[in-house]
């Protein structure tokens, strides 16, 4: 299948700086792609070389197959941008500017009332449309930036700190939004983002940009297993009481390649899920089970990982 | 195209319910009205010659106040400045620039339709006061304006047009080159505080370090010359000549020697000069106000062109 983002050797040199360094990267259709670093890793100049707002030094960006250098009209049409630092005309009112957007895309009439009235629907702001910008908060104003760009209804939509600046309840509200209108609207969302437990809330793989270069892609369950188990299963096991007949019976079960102990857990190492077998083999040895439960890292632990290794 | 239109309706509507519009077109509209009524009472009191009476509405000064076309002089730049002082720099501060540039249009759309937009609102505010100014002042000497005065007056409007588009034009130069719009302001009135005050120093200053005026007539009058030249860089003098020229269609030439010549000998007859010949007088200056006003835009053209657009 065609990725509805690819980048090949993409490159971006400022005087000796190079910003963006050879990445290669690769989102299929409707994944929520949740793209990571630190301040200044490169996350910005990626997205506006991918919607031709920035020239690379080498290489190619393409969305849906057309080339963001050459085809940027194309591209845009297909591409919804949410800047980190979105801005609308404070002192006109929120219709008029989605209105304004949705007339930039060449829609006729009839369909900007409707496209405008229907995106603010979907982020709840139908209320408050006939109100001038400047009196929303900072969290409204994000809500408004999602429906900017469902205004067009993009194949792809680029947001960039989408959650930036806004409360907890209001990243929470933000966070559903956009995987709702994700599933809804069958769009592949790429979001720019340093707060980690948000992207694991919502993405499905994540790529991780340290220094210009990509350090680690993929699916977010894969990376959780590459990065800690040489991309195996960990169990942990918790038993009432662990005898050494009972690690030696888990021990021989197939597929099990090591046990460790480690307080009053056990870790198995598995080649793949085995809780079933593992659980079997304790009840049938007379074992007491409390809890056995996949390990899973935090996307934070990943991250630290990474980082220090760059 | 579509992406122009839109700019361009956007920012129209936008110029005109600016509280900076409407200020600016009330305080044009009464420094006119007061000038065109000192003009109107110092013409009714003299009567001397009742041709092109309506035109000498807007060339005449009364005493310390000065004519309406010295204003016109003074103010445009400040509507053209006032129009194009903020428009790309304050889009990029706010956010909105990187947010409409992502949308599918080309680029040069928004900087045109910003463009196209401010020439038509200024033409618009320099006719509707000229039609309100002249009402007042046609009132006040009854007389009505010929076909001729009227075809002058349109080409006075166009020529005025052509001028604050200029300025705005080097405002707009402003606003992509400086991030901070207080500071592109400052600029360009800068620009305008120097053509005002300083040129006329500097041109004399010139002339005097080049041909030193002497006893002889023929050395002043060289002087005189080169400081005109100088002054010319201006385009402040470029407009008021060539509205001189359009609005009082006695004067034949824009060169000192030719008056000072013609003056003495009295041999030519004041006859008023045809609009056709008036505008072949002000060709050249109308020719270097629209490439000033071109090199302004190509320079904001291309710079907007490459400009990185970032969100911060």
């Amino acid at each position: 299948m065609r990725p509805v983002v690819e980048t090949v050797d993409l490159t971006k040199t400022y005087g000796n700086a190079t910003v963006v360094d050879k990445l290669n990267l690769r989102i299929e259709e409707g994944d929520i792609f949740g793209f990571l670093g630190p301040n200044g890793a490169g996350k910005t100049t990626t997205i506006l070389m991918l919607l031709g707002l920035t020239e690379p030094t080498s290489g190619v960006a393409r969305i849906c197959g057309y080339n963001s250098t050459r085809d940027p009209l194309k591209v845009k049409r297909l591409s919804g941008y949410v800047p980190e630092k979105v801005g609308f005309y404070e002192d006109l009112t929120a219709a008029y500017n989605l209105t304004y957007t949705a007339r930039l895309n060449g829609l006729s009439e009839e369909l900007v009332m409707k496209r405008v009235g229907e995106a603010l629907d979907i982020v709840g702001l139908s209320e408050v449309g006939g109100h001038k910008v400047q009196e929303f908060s900072r969290g409204m104003k994000q809500r408004l930036a999602i429906a900017d760009i469902l205004i067009k209804m993009p194949k792809v939509a680029f947001l960039d700190e989408p959650t930036a600046g806004i409360d907890p309840e209001g990243v929470k509200e933000m966070l559903g939004l956009i995987a709702r209108i994700a599933r809804e609207q069958k769009m592949t969302v790429i979001l720019s983002s340093h707060q980690l437990p948000q992207v694991q809330q919502i993405c499905n793989c994540v790529g991780m940009l340290i220094k210009g270069r990509m350090v680690v892609e993929g699916k977010l369950d894969q990376l959780e297993r590459d990065a800690f188990g040489g991309g195996r299963f960990r169990v942990e096991v918790q038993l009432a009481e662990t005898t050494s007949a009972l690690v030696n019976c888990i021990k021989r079960i197939k597929g099990v390649i090591g046990v460790e102990k480690s307080g009053d857990l056990l870790l198995v190492t598995c080649q793949e899920d085995l809780r079933p077998q593992i659980a079997k083999v304790i009840v049938d040895n007379n074992g007491l089970l409390v809890q056995m439960k996949i390990q899973s890292y935090a996307l934070e632990d990943i991250y630290m990982k990474y980082f220090s290794e760059a | 195209m579509q992406g122009l239109i839109t700019v361009f309706w956007k920012e129209f509507a936008d110029d005109f319910t600016r509280w900076r519009f409407i200020i600016l077109f009330v305080l044009v509209l009464l420094a006119g009205v007061f000038a065109i009524y000192i003009a109107a009472e110092n013409i009714t009191s003299e009567v001397v010659d009742t041709k092109f009476v309506f035109l000498r509405l807007f060339t005449t000064s009364g005493g310390a106040l000065p004519s309406f076309l010295t204003f016109i002089v003074f103010f445009v730049p400040i509507v053209g400045i006032a129009l194009g002082f903020d428009a790309i720099n304050s889009e990029r501060s706010s956010g909105t620039l990187s947010r409409v540039l992502s949308q599918p249009i080309y680029r040069d759309d928004v900087i045109n339709g910003k463009f196209l937009a401010g020439v038509l609102t200024i033409a618009i505010l320099l006719t509707s006061i000229v039609i309100l100014v002249g009402g007042v002042g046609l009132r006040m000497i009854g007389v009505p304006p010929s076909s001729e005065e009227v075809l002058r007056l349109i080409a006075f409007l166009a020529t005025s047009t052509v001028y604050g588009a200029f300025w705005m034009g080097l405002a707009i130069l402003f606003s992509i080159f400086l991030r901070r719009v207080a500071t592109s302001a400052l600029a360009s009135i800068a620009i305008w505080i120097f053509f005002i005050f300083f040129m006329s120093m500097i041109a004399g200053f010139i002339a005097n370090a080049l041909a030193p005026a002497g006893e002889s007539v023929a050395s002043q009058v060289r002087s005189a010359e080169i400081q005109i030249m100088v002054m010319r860089i201006s385009p402040l003098i470029l407009f008021q000549e060539a509205v001189v020229v359009l609005l009082v269609p006695g004067t034949r030439t824009m060169g000192q020697l030719l008056q000072l010549q013609a003056m003495p000998s009295s041999s030519m007859l004041p006859n008023p000069l045809s609009l056709g010949q008036s505008l072949l007088i002000v060709w050249p200056h109308l020719v270097t106000l629209i490439a000033l006003t071109a090199v302004c835009f190509a320079v904001s053209y291309i710079k907007f062109m490459r400009e990185e657009i970032r969100s911060t």
